[in-house]
């Protein structure tokens, strides 16, 4: 029987332990160092909100791994013999395989600052990252002021931990407004606009100098480098994006780029070796996509992606049209196909952008100047359903279909206002068009 | 496993700390129930309709001033933090506490009402003393434990219905719906009933008395309304009585299929019930604590359609006990009615081994189909034996029992009693024979379904967490697939809650509305048929 062996318990690797399980009789077993069992990344800011315990973010009750055949191994590994086909875990236990899956994630990206390591100082990735912030950041009265650099997803997320628990938050941005590197600069002006409401101390376009340290090597306070303002503070949270998580391959063989280089089978350079998830790096980016994509959507897609390949059925990695969400404090955000920043938008690339007069809504939609064609959306504060934007952009629909059919699209709760009408009579006047919205048809829309 | 603050202090660090406000409004709520509390004990209160409106407006108050000041400085949106580090709503000390009072409440209400000053043919005493006020400017009549429970439950309806809007402000799902429990609490389940009784003896009614009647209550969680005594009452009140008795079977065998069929059993469980009313408002704080284990699935399908069993059988045979023999007096006889029974159970069973089959799980069917023969078996055994008792039981033990077991300490003590221990919907998902039977006809033969939004899951839990009915709602939306659940109310807050807008409710076509297959999403299409052959 073969032996598949997987290091990383996360979504990627347990996706594919899981589809390996449904095909196959293999022995899998995955080897983990973070915790005993998956649990969802995504949701470790709801443990220290005190949304869920954290029980509740493992998405399978404790007996699963057994019933299914899974085993389970607590432990870093420490290197990969890949000529004979070993690894070494905790430095000690070697433990062999037939096929190897690497999908160890990421760790928190540090630029070098000085005192990037002091006490205080910690990123938010991990189990072991949240209960450090437990240490670091236990409440307003233990820590006075966090500050936190880099403004990203992590780091918003991380402010709205911190703000939950009342303690003051700054909030040090390098671009001139949140996020604009990936959002367009309306969607990235209201959410600037919510950051403030929330009392989190939004400084933009500010850069991190030096972390100081008090006389015990714990963070004092850290000093700004345009200004040179020094911002007392007990904790600092690094969110500046994140790495491939694949020191413990260096001198194995195996290919290693900034990732560990795949090809579109997800093979890495070594028989027998596949990488997914966030530590896989493609040699060539797919369509518009990132060579890394540390997405939990597009690791639960490699894994499935390998399964089959590992079970005989060798496919390529073909992620289908991009989508991804998250959500900023209180605004929820999706995106469906492409919709670059000015930053990064081609030349070809027309927006369009509406913001509810009060509500923090809006929208902006992308497509080609020349052909119309729908190009991709993202929402705020309004939900689409993910399904219909999938067809439209696989049908290669024009943005006129588009907004004519939009309330199809809509996935808000019942009785949610619609602002349909409203979006579109501003496409309307905006692009001289007369567009009457269709009716909402679940003909349409399951049809 | 997690390393936040232990400190054994009541009130800690935010967001587990009260304010001054929420701790003076706390007070005030507390002195309102003092209030209730001294009239048990005999204080005997001068105008008691003003102590009674003083105790009341000081409850109602105190709890609307308590969620301001939680809610009215935050913005709009999900308001769930700290409900895990608050003991209150973590199965912690004042969890304990309120489930223990709660509890030794419904024990006095349901079987010591004389300790609340309840007085047989004579002038109350006590608390009951101190509703009669109220009671008489409604009805006419003196207040009962049941007159001082609704007025409690109602108020309670009331203030955490509006703690709940202010809560879900953004939300106008929630808003709407929570105006609705209030409405149908407020106006049909306390008032109209009250009013009814003052008709009672008026040649509208031919002289004739209705029964409390609160129309939204339907059989079987209204399993008494087909007993002897409300039959009698109805038939002797005229037309109304008559057209009520005629609502009662219309409600269970027309109305409620075709709302159940268009909207789900949510148009009921969460939008009209009352016991649905007082979960989702005054129990909304505890909805988090429902297990959403396979285990407790397997219990609670058990569980509560052994009780639908019960009341079928319960009611079969009390209503049976009354019938008469002679075909020339009333068509109805003991026999016609029990052969009407079976052939109506046949059918019912008959239609879904034929066509719904396929949707129902293993146990489902082995359990269909085991408790089908038990009845018909039953009936037969009736029919051949010729004995004077129902089946092998009186009718009148089977009544008594179903009363004690579940109408008192299955749906009062331990339903609600054990809110902030098991969750606010213990009775619905394990007792409540309503929902059992509006829940398959969700399951089978309704429009109504939460759809998944493809891909968008991050499997981040909180739809499962803070789902009351202790649906594993993540377990279906991390595969892409639709949730069709008898046991679920439409609470809507799966929705809610969801950060990545994955979830909604809605009344769409049968077509496709199951759909076991997993449609993630943003995969490569060959890759998803490959993922989906069986």
């Amino acid at each position: 029987m073969e032996n598949i062996v997987i290091i990383g318990n996360g979504i990627a690797g347990v996706t594919a332990a899981r589809h390996i399980r449904k095909l196959s009789n293999k022995r899998i077993i995955i080897i983990s160092g973070e915790t005993d069992h998956f649990f969802s990344r995504t949701a470790l800011m709801y443990v220290y909100m005190g949304h869920m315990k954290f029980d509740h973010i493992k998405p399978y009750e404790d007996w699963f791994w057994e019933k299914n055949r899974i085993e389970l191994m607590r432990g870093y590994v420490t290197e990969v013999i890949t000529d004979k086909k070993q690894l070494v875990v905790d430095g000690s236990r070697s433990v062999h395989y037939d096929k190897l899956i690497i999908a160890t994630g990421s760790k928190s990206n540090k630029f070098g600052w000085p005192g990037q390591d002091l006490h205080g100082v910690q990123g938010l990735y991990s189990k072991q990252d949240l209960d450090l912030l437990e240490t670091n950041a236990p409440n307003k009265d233990s820590c006075k002021r966090a500050v936190i650099v880099g403004g990203g997803l992590i780091g918003i997320e991380l402010a709205e931990m911190l703000r939950s628990r009342d303690i003051p938050v700054t909030f040090l941005v390098r671009e001139s407004s949140f996020w604009n590197g990936v959002l367009p600069k309306g969607e990235s002006q209201m959410i600037n606009e919510h950051i403030l409401e929330h009392h989190i101390d939004l400084r933009l376009a500010t850069n991190l100098k030096e972390i100081v340290a008090d006389e015990h090597g714990k963070v004092k306070s850290v000093i700004i480098a345009e200004t040179g303002e020094e911002l007392p503070c007990d904790m600092v949270g690094l969110t500046a994006g994140v790495t491939p998580n694949i020191d413990f391959l260096k001198g194995s063989g195996i290919e290693l780029g900034r990732g560990v280089k795949v090809n579109r089978f997800l093979e890495t350079n070594v028989n027998d070796v596949y990488a997914i998830g966030d530590c896989a790096e493609q040699h060539e980016a797919i369509g518009n996509r990132r060579p890394i994509e540390a997405v939990w959507y597009t690791g639960r897609m490699m894994g499935e992606t390998v399964a089959q390949t590992i079970c005989g059925n060798k496919i390529e990695y073909k992620p289908g049209h991009w989508f991804n969400s998250a959500k900023f404090l209180d605004i929820e955000y999706q995106t469906y196909g492409w919709v670059f920043s000015e930053r990064n938008k081609k030349n070809h690339e027309e927006h369009f952008h509406w913001r509810h007069a009060e509500d923090k809504v809006c929208i902006t939609v992308a497509f080609d100047k020349d052909s119309r064609k729908f190009l991709g959306i993202n929402t705020f504060g309004i939900r689409m359903r993910h399904e219909i934007f999938d067809r439209w952009l696989t049908e290669e629909r024009n943005v006129d279909h588009v907004m004519e059919h939009l309330i199809d699209a809509n996935f808000d709760p019942e009785f949610y206002r619609n602002y349909e009408s409203e979006i579109v009579n501003k496409f309307n006047a905006d692009h001289g068009k007369s567009i009457t919205p269709k009716k909402k048809s679940f003909a349409r829309i399951f049809g | 496993m997690s390393t936040y603050d232990r400190s054994m202090a009541l009130t800690g660090q935010p967001p587990k700390s009260l304010n001054r406000n929420q701790k003076m409004a706390t007070l005030l709520g507390m002195f309102g129930l003092a209030i209730m509390l001294l009239a048990v004990f005999n204080v005997s209160f001068p105008q008691k309709g003003l102590w009674l409106s003083i105790s009341l407006a000081a409850i109602f108050t105190g709890t609307l001033w308590f969620s301001w000041e939680a809610y009215s400085e935050k913005l709009p949106g999900i308001k769930n933090d700290g409900v895990w580090f608050k003991s209150i709503s973590s199965k912690g000390f004042w969890g304990w506490i309120a489930g223990i009072s709660l509890t030794g409440f419904y024990i006095i209400l349901y079987f010591y009402p004389e300790y609340l000053g309840l007085v047989q043919g004579g002038d109350n005493k006590g608390v009951i003393a101190l509703f009669d006020p109220l009671s008489k400017a409604l009805s006419g009549n003196a207040a009962s434990q049941w007159f001082v429970y609704g007025t409690l439950y109602t108020v309670a309806i009331l203030a955490f219905g509006i703690k709940f809007m202010w809560k879900y402000r953004h939300n106008r799902y929630e808003r709407i719906r929570t105006m609705s429990v209030m409405f149908f609490q407020t106006a049909f389940a306390f008032i109209i009933p009250e009013l009814m009784a003052r008709l009672n003896g008026d040649k509208i009614l031919n002289g004739g008395s209705l029964p409390y009647y609160d129309l939204k209550n339907v059989w079987p969680l209204n399993y008494y309304n087909f007993e002897g005594y409300r039959i009698k009452a109805f038939l002797s009140s005229g037309d109304i009585g008559f057209a009520l008795l005629i609502f009662g079977i219309l409600s269970i065998f027309v109305i409620t299929p075709i709302l159940t069929y268009k909207y789900g059993k949510r148009w009921y469980c969460s939008w009209v019930c009352g016991c649905g009313g007082l979960a989702e408002t005054a129990g909304d704080s505890f909805r988090q604590l429902s297990d959403k284990s396979l285990k407790a699935w397997k219990i609670e399908r058990w569980v509560v359609h052994s009780v639908v069993v019960f009341v079928t059988l319960m009611t079969t045979a009390v209503i049976y006990s009354y019938l008469g023999t002679d075909t020339s007096k009333y068509w109805l006889t003991k026999s016609t009615f029990l052969i009407g029974i079976a052939t109506l159970l046949t059918l019912v069973f008959a239609w879904v081994m034929l066509f719904k089959r396929a949707q129902l799980q293993k146990d489902a069917q082995y359990g269909a189909i085991g408790y089908f023969v038990i009845i018909m078996a039953l009936i037969g055994m009736h029919f051949f034996s010729g004995d004077g008792n129902v089946f092998l039981f009186k009718s009148e033990t089977l009544r008594k029992s179903y009363s004690f077991l579940i109408g008192s300490i299955f749906s009062g003590v331990i339903g609600t009693g054990f809110y902030p221990i098991f969750g606010n919907r213990v009775w619905c998902r394990f007792g409540c024979p309503m929902a059992a039977i509006l829940g398959f006809q969700q399951r089978l033969f309704s429009r109504f379904r939460i759809t998944t939004n493809g891909g968008q899951c991050i499997s981040c839990g909180n739809c499962s967490t803070y789902c009351e009915m202790g649906i594993d709602v993540r377990a279906y939306a991390q595969k892409g697939e639709n949730i069709v659940r008898s046991s679920c109310v439409g609470c809507g807050i799966c929705s809610a809650v969801c950060p990545r807008g994955v979830l909604k409710l809605e009344n769409g076509p049968l077509q496709g509305r199951i759909d076991s297959n997993q449609v993630l999403l943003g995969n490569d299409v060959d890759l998803m048929t490959l993922v989906n052959q069986k």
